[in-house]
């Protein structure tokens, strides 16, 4: 299967913005490990590794934008229409088995995991619904 | 939707690559289309109309004559 244009830039801003995340995290991770971080920074320091991951999410609305084959754009839309159901379901779940103290409390950026832990399910349901290759 | 497409293709001896190609789509979208597993939007089916230099409806078949013929 031949990728789009867009798809490669899709991969190519991702790849970037994975490298950005390392870059924000592990210096966070060390300076807050160490004490090395003043208070007035705490707060810019420590939401700067999320702004990669909300720059994936951008990615992925310019690459819906940017994908010229509707049929593989509609794919795309199925994909993450399942990850954001999986995702909503999970953490509703997960919240009243959390308000009845049956589970221990998960950290909120856990759901970026399962999101797109989400968006192989709708890979996986595209291709046994439609017989597309899977692609996430 | 059913639609004339595999039928058009053969006449023309094109592959289903073929046909992508001339679309500008990929050719999952072109099986997709022929199988009936996707309805195009209607830019893209006058496109494809256009390609073949035939009228939309001698290309798709509409699902509301194709329902009322079947009664």
């Amino acid at each position: 299967m031949t990728r789009s244009l867009a798809w490669k830039r899709y991969n190519g801003r991702v790849i970037w913005l994975g490298l950005l995340y390392a870059a924000f995290l592990l210096p966070a991770v060390y300076g807050f490990k160490h004490g090395l971080v003043p208070g007035w920074a705490a707060y810019p320091v420590a939401v700067l590794p999320s702004l990669p991951i909300i720059g994936i999410f951008g990615a992925l609305g310019r690459y819906l934008v940017e994908e010229q084959d509707e049929y593989v754009r509609m794919l795309m839309v199925r994909q993450i229409l399942w990850a954001s159901g999986f995702t909503l379901s999970i953490a509703t779940v997960w919240g009243f088995l959390d308000n009845f103290r049956l589970v221990g409390h998960a950290d909120g950026y856990w759901l970026i995991a399962v999101w797109f832990i989400g968006l192989g399910l709708g890979g996986l349901a595209n291709r046994v619904t439609l017989g597309t290759p899977v692609r996430c | 939707m059913e639609n004339r497409l595999r039928v058009l293709r053969a006449t023309r001896a094109w592959s289903q690559a073929d046909l992508a190609e001339r679309l500008e789509v990929s050719r999952q979208s072109v099986n997709a289309i022929e199988t009936g597993k996707y309805d195009p939007s209607l830019p893209l089916a006058f496109r494809i109309a256009e390609l073949f230099e035939l009228p939309i409806e001698d290309v798709f078949v509409s699902p509301s004559r194709r329902s009322s013929a079947a009664i």
